[in-house]
């Protein structure tokens, strides 16, 4: 039982990074908005609007995938990894 | 040609049919420049694509509940990505999106941040351990862990409440779309609508579902984004528009510093016909409260967590690590189309209001503008419209009104592309909203047939009459929402939104905290359902009705209040009443670990 606790430490772990991410890039950007737009983003895009049309949304994509393969890995490192490949 | 398993040969179906689709729009456009009437050209879009997912839901036919309720589980990751993203995004995406953003800027872009971020709840808190449990059905998952028949009936009717308001908005649009591309009255291509819907999910259940929404997206993300990327060679703005829009979005503001923004009088907009707007937001500007912004972004995310139709297609996946990356994959298919309406929303306006393009029409003389073909047509259609206020002959910043539904459907004529773009976009827009229909009535269907009656009434149901009995309310409710679809109460976004707001006040925190405290018990599940979902309802009746809200709480956001008493009632009932099972909390336990067999054993 010892190891599935250390397992789900590290997955409770591993969530309270992601919605850190998740919450910073969703909500706590937004609160600086009229500040942030103020600055030349990528693409030369006001950077404000850029996260609303392009940079929050891509870094979703990325963390989601992060997430899933880390997720893998302390699910391998206890062995809890379900068989076959996909 | 096709050799050996379906599931092996995917790529390759998928492949042959996303080249057989383009091979149709290529001889759809000789047929314009043979002189084809654009009527002709709607027809066989509309046709040629329902005839496809038609013939897709009879091949997918099924007789076993595993392939009817989760198409038998064996999803691949990028195909149920493709699956979720054609379920997702809904006609009002597709038509809508461009139109709320060219209008509302800002403000609005808070739904796109919405309706992605949610994903990452989805990810990280639901879909691996729902799938794992093995459920059926989101209130499967209920009625599993909490245990009780009033658990999971209170989930069902979560469930429907939120799909329903959904789903209706979802026909409104196939019938509209049909209407307009078959020509026939609105009434009728509602349920010409319904059909098709019905054609694709009926068979095959899940499984039919699944595959016809592939093809969907299929559809729906090509009809999107080739007119975006023409649209912009064509008016000169870059031959990728996402990276090369900077100096547009500049322009419009410049255009916008230049014109002002005139406020009109109530006399002179009460002139201007229903539905049609003008523009009076900066585009790029931040023109929202940090709190506005967030409140809905945070509405729509917890929503999104809480949809049960999305949450059923992770039930789908082979594994539960295929499921985590099945959630990436779907935002990154959702992402392609999100990106892009921004894009789309630049073009169109920049096109209409700059002066220096031919196209432009701030400035010109009102009988100028008046004559343009684009113009009679669009008016005719009761989206576009200039009145000369001020009585100088010349068409003003705030002279000029549009309906949101332009920008998508008018701004590929405006730019002058060929007629064949306008018959690829109303297919991509059926494709839409079929397949979040599709969708929706699966999941409000299977909710009432497993777990009301299978679960509750006959348990000892055989196979064969439980999916009888699942095909009947597929019907029943599809022709439920067809119908209030046809009485047309409620414009396509509100209704949208709502649903959100509904399903995170009833079941955000009951599947949350099923997974992830164990403690959570019956009792308390009830409560969080009854009490959020009764008291989200509420407040929508009272700011409805003239109530002025707080903390900023708008009939946009009011699932922030809903889910905040659910999550306290529920938090509070569960530690006053005893805590669940060691039976309960083995499961929960067992949940928690990718590998073994599932938590429920489904017949």
């Amino acid at each position: 039982m010892a190891k599935n606790a250390q397992h789900w430490e590290k997955t409770r772990g591993l969530l309270f990074v992601t919605l850190a991410i998740w919450a910073v890039f969703s909500m706590g950007i937004f609160l600086f908005g009229a500040e942030m737009n103020e600055v030349t983003g990528p693409f030369g895009y006001p950077l404000t609007y850029w996260f609303t049309c392009q940079g929050s949304l891509a870094i979703f994509v990325i963390l989601i995938f992060w997430f899933a393969g880390r997720q893998e890995k302390i699910d391998e490192e206890f062995g809890f990894s379900e068989k076959g490949d996909d | 040609m096709i050799k050996g398993n379906f599931i092996d040969n995917l790529p390759k179906v998928y492949g042959i049919y996303t080249g057989g689709f383009i091979g149709f729009i290529v001889l759809m456009a000789i047929g314009e420049s043979m002189g084809m009437t654009a009527k002709a050209i709607g027809i066989c879009f509309v046709g040629f694509t329902i005839f496809i997912y038609a013939l897709i839901g009879w091949l997918s036919r099924t007789a076993q509940a595993s392939n009817y309720y989760v198409a038998g589980r064996t999803v691949p990751t990028v195909f149920n990505g493709m699956a979720t993203a054609a379920d997702w995004m809904s006609g009002a995406s597709f038509v809508a999106m461009a139109g709320g953003i060219y209008f509302k800027g800002y403000g609005y872009m808070a739904l796109l941040v919405g309706w992605t971020g949610g994903y990452v709840l989805v990810a990280t808190l639901l879909a691996p351990y729902l799938r794992k449990f093995g459920c059926y059905t989101v209130p499967d998952f209920v009625g599993t862990r909490y245990g009780g028949n009033t658990a999971r009936l209170m989930a069902v009717i979560v469930l429907t409440v939120a799909s329903f308001t959904y789903v209706t908005a979802q026909i409104n649009a196939t019938g509209t779309i049909a209407a307009v591309a078959l020509d026939i009255p609105f009434q009728y291509a509602v349920y010409v609508g319904l059909v098709s819907i019905l054609l694709c999910s009926m068979l095959g259940g899940m499984r039919g579902v699944t595959w016809t929404q592939v093809a969907q997206y299929i559809v729906l993300i090509i009809a999107y984004l080739l007119p975006v990327f023409w649209i912009s060679n064509n008016i000169g703005a870059g031959f990728f528009p996402h990276f090369m829009l900077a100096d547009e979005v500049a322009r419009i503001g410049e255009l916008e510093q230049q014109f002002g923004f005139v406020k009109n009088s109530a006399a002179d907009l009460a002139t201007v016909p229903k539905g049609l707007a003008g523009i009076t937001k900066a585009h790029s500007e931040v023109n929202a409260t940090p709190w506005a912004f967030i409140s809905l972004a945070l509405a729509m995310m917890m929503g999104t967590a809480s949809l049960p139709h999305v949450m059923m297609r992770f039930f789908t996946t082979p594994s539960v690590k295929a499921a985590r990356k099945s959630v990436g994959w779907s935002v990154f298919f959702i992402f392609l189309l999100y990106s892009s309406a921004p894009m789309l929303a630049t073009l169109s306006k920049l096109a209409l209001i700059d002066p220096n393009l031919p196209t432009g029409i701030i400035g010109k003389s009102i009988a100028e503008v008046q004559a343009i073909d684009w113009y009679q047509n669009w008016n005719q259609a009761n989206l576009m419209f200039v009145s000369d206020f001020n009585g100088n002959g010349t068409v003003e910043l705030n002279e000029f009104f549009m309906g949101g539904k332009a920008v998508v459907l008018a701004t590929p004529e405006i730019a002058g592309l060929p007629y064949v773009i306008s018959g690829l976009v109303a297919a991509g827009g059926l494709a839409a909203a079929m397949s979040t229909a599709d969708g929706l009535i699966l999941a409000i269907a299977n909710a009432i047939s497993h777990d009301v009656y299978y679960k509750m009434v006959d348990p000892k149901a055989e196979t064969a009459k439980r999916l009888v009995v699942a095909r009947v309310f597929l019907v029943i409710i599809g022709f439920a929402g067809a119908t209030i679809a046809a009485m047309e109460i409620q414009g396509i976004l509100g209704s949208v939104i709502w649903a959100f707001d509904f399903a995170m006040s009833g079941l955000f925190w009951p599947l949350v905290l099923g997974v992830w405290w164990k403690r959570a018990n019956k009792e308390g599940a009830i409560a969080g359902m009854v009490l959020g979902l009764v008291s989200g309802f509420a407040y929508l009746v009272w700011v409805r009705s003239g109530g002025s809200g707080f903390l900023g709480i708008t009939q946009l956001t009011f699932g922030i209040f809903g889910s905040t008493v659910s999550l306290v009632a529920m938090v509070v009932v569960s530690l006053m009443t005893s805590e669940p099972s060691a039976a309960t909390q083995k499961m929960v336990d067992d949940s928690r670990i990718p590998a073994g067999t599932q938590v429920i054993s489904q017949k």
